[in-house]
């Protein structure tokens, strides 16, 4: 329901109708079904989204080396960008230190946020097997996998990340 | 005039909000009249610009040349340019209509230059009828007008730091800006789709070079979100997300997605870096809040604030702007003496639901010390938190959602600066 609104002019009280009652023209064209597979970026906790494809920490470096290190630093750390890595504090120290393996509740989500906006100087321009080694090297570096744990759209959505049950929903 | 509308209201000099309003006000005229002896320019019977002809008209106007100081500070990551913020100058604004210029930004990377043929809208997932929309389709939408603030959920995280940070208003406090956002009402677009039963949330995507994407329950697209083509009547700028974005009244500016190109309904949120690495604020106890969407109530003066300087003692306005994201703003009080004592202030008409509302009180300062503080009180009741209350509840590591009273010192010699009082 769309909550009226209303603009109180002197003492005249003028409504603007709103929302509900409203329809449209329906000009909306029916989507392809190649435009919706084409446009679904989305990856989900519990690993719909993911394609094919597969990684581990070793090669990781490589991609992270080449196309991560000159803004996230060496190891995930001490770069102009966000410290992805090498946290030195835990949740509740002063000051505490949020990185991927202190703080981020899912690894899908390194998935699907490396994959639509990094590297930030050419996004998109990853293939998914390079995203999943850079993901498994992110998850190495934050002690989380071994460096050869092969990482893929089955065993992603299972790593278990050490901040899983640390948020609350304020949302009702 | 009545002798009891100078009447101090509150300590500190806070005068009947009603003064200004009252005719023959009476000034001690001797110190403000104008030393004739000088004849300066402006004493002549034409001023320069009136002895030729103008500039000629433009297609598109600008601000006066004497106020270019009137800028968005920007913030930019220095190996990324369009990776930061720019703020709203809070401090040389009045009213509540953000001018589109001035508009506060965040982009995670750049402006992406939208062509808006090019362009399109698609609404997908746990729908009948999965639907893509072109600008020009939506042109043809019905359309409603939502006048409103839209606060970044980071906005005034400098508050939770040990020491009061020196800077304006708007370079503290400007991520939070107000226009009319007219476009049409998503519950429309909705209808066209035909919502499946089970679908409970909305991603929402833009088409900037990061892909930004952030999950809203369904309840509240429903309830009053828009696709708004226009900001304060021209067609929205391409730093606020030309030639669409997503408006969700009253909820952090996350959520209200520029560029907006894709809409999915789904059963559960998608968990992006936007909603649990960002715009989560941890607690003491190492938890963290997520998905805390709602801008809570929050004041600040902005003139006089940081930056400016009191010429003389005298009568003074004291104006800022309060807002809340879960209503109306019924009432915001100020104090002139660090809290000891409050007194209600001015509301201007009109008074919006999750909209800037600006308040004015009188104040005579007389010379001395004297803190100044607002407090807001929405339509729920809820009285905006001293920053003492606020840190209790939060801890000081939350980043997001720091909504604490604001308190600026004046100094014997009618500097302005923060405080934490
Ligand atoms: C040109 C500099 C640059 C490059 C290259 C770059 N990043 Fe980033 N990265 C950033 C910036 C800046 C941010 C913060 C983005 C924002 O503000 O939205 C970021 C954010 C991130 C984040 C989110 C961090 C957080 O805590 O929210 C991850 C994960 C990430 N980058 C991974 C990568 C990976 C993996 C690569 C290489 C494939 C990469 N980045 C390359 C600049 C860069």
């Amino acid at each position: 329901m769309f909550i009226a609104r209303f603009l109180v002019c002197f003492a005249a009280l003028i409504v603007l109708p709103v929302g509900a009652e409203q329809s449209g023209p329906g000009l909306g064209v029916k989507a392809s079904e190649t435009m919706i597979e084409n446009w679904s970026l989305d990856i989900f906790a519990d690993g719909e989204g993911l394609p094919a494809g597969q990684g581990n920490a070793v090669a990781g470096k490589q991609v992270y080396q080449q196309y991560c290190l000159l803004c996230h630093g060496v190891k995930g750390g001490g770069g102009s960008a966000e410290e992805l890595a090498g946290a030195e504090h835990n949740l509740i120290d002063n000051p505490p230190d949020k990185t991927i393996g202190t703080y981020w509740p899912y690894p899908t989500t390194i998935f699907d946020f490396v994959s639509r906006s990094m590297p930030l100087s050419a996004p998109g321009s990853l293939s998914n097997n390079e995203i999943y080694a850079v993901t498994a090297y992110l998850l190495y570096l934050n002690d989380i996998i071994s460096e050869t744990a092969v990482i893929n759209a089955v065993s992603l959505p299972q790593v278990q990340m050490p901040n899983r049950l640390g948020f609350i929903s304020t949302f009702h | 005039m009545s002798a009891d509308l100078e009447k101090p209201v509150a300590g500190g000099g806070l005068l009947d909000r009603r003064l200004f309003l009252k005719k023959g006000l009476s000034f001690s005229v001797a110190a403000l009249t104008v030393d004739s002896a000088s004849a300066a320019d402006w004493q002549q019977a034409r001023s320069p610009w009136m002895n030729e002809p103008g500039e000629p008209f433009s297609n598109y106007g600008r601000p006066s040349s004497h106020e270019r100081k009137t800028i968005r500070w920007v913030m930019a990551n220095s190996m990324a340019p369009g990776n930061g913020v720019s703020w709203t100058p809070l401090h040389d604004l009045e009213g509540m209509m953000t001018p589109n210029g001035l508009h506060f930004e965040r982009h995670h990377n750049g402006v992406p230059k939208i062509d808006p043929k090019q362009h399109h809208l698609l609404i997908h997932g746990l729908v009948d009828n999965a639907l893509v929309f072109s600008v020009d389709a939506l042109l043809r939408y019905p359309m409603t007008s939502f006048l409103g603030f839209i606060e970044c959920g980071g906005n005034s995280n400098a508050g939770w730091r040990e020491q009061p940070i020196q800077t304006q208003a708007g370079y503290f406090h400007g991520m939070a800006s107000c226009s009319e956002w007219t476009g049409v009402p998503l519950s429309i677009l909705l209808d066209e789709a035909k919502t499946k039963s089970g679908a409970q949330w909305v991603i929402a995507e833009g088409a900037d070079a990061s892909v930004m994407n952030v999950s809203i329950p369904l309840d509240k697209i429903l309830d009053d979100c828009l696709i708004a083509l226009y900001q304060n009547g021209e067609r929205i700028r391409p730093e606020n997300g030309y030639p669409l974005r997503l408006i969700v009244p009253g909820w952090e500016g996350v959520t209200h997605v520029k560029w907006l190109r894709r809409l999915r309904l789904t059963d559960k949120p998608v968990m992006a870096r936007n909603e649990t690495a960002k715009y989560t604020e941890l607690l003491p106890s190492g938890k963290a809040r997520q998905f805390s969407f709602v801008m809570e109530a929050k004041s600040l003066i902005t003139n006089p604030s940081f930056g400016h300087q009191l010429a003389q003692p005298g009568l003074y306005q004291i104006s800022g702007l309060a807002w809340s994201g879960r209503g109306k703003i019924v009432k915001v009080e100020v104090s002139a003496d660090g809290g000891e004592t409050w007194a209600e202030a001015a509301l201007q008409e009109p008074v919006l639901a999750k909209c800037f509302t600006r308040f004015r009180i009188p104040w005579r300062w007389r010379g001395g010390m004297a803190v100044l503080k607002s407090r807001a009180t929405d339509e729920t009741g809820y009285l905006q938190p001293e920053r003492e209350t606020l840190i209790e509840q939060r801890g000081r590591h939350g980043y997001f959602h720091y909504n604490a009273v604001v308190s600026w010192a004046v100094s014997e010699t009618g500097e302005i600066s923060h405080v934490y009082r």
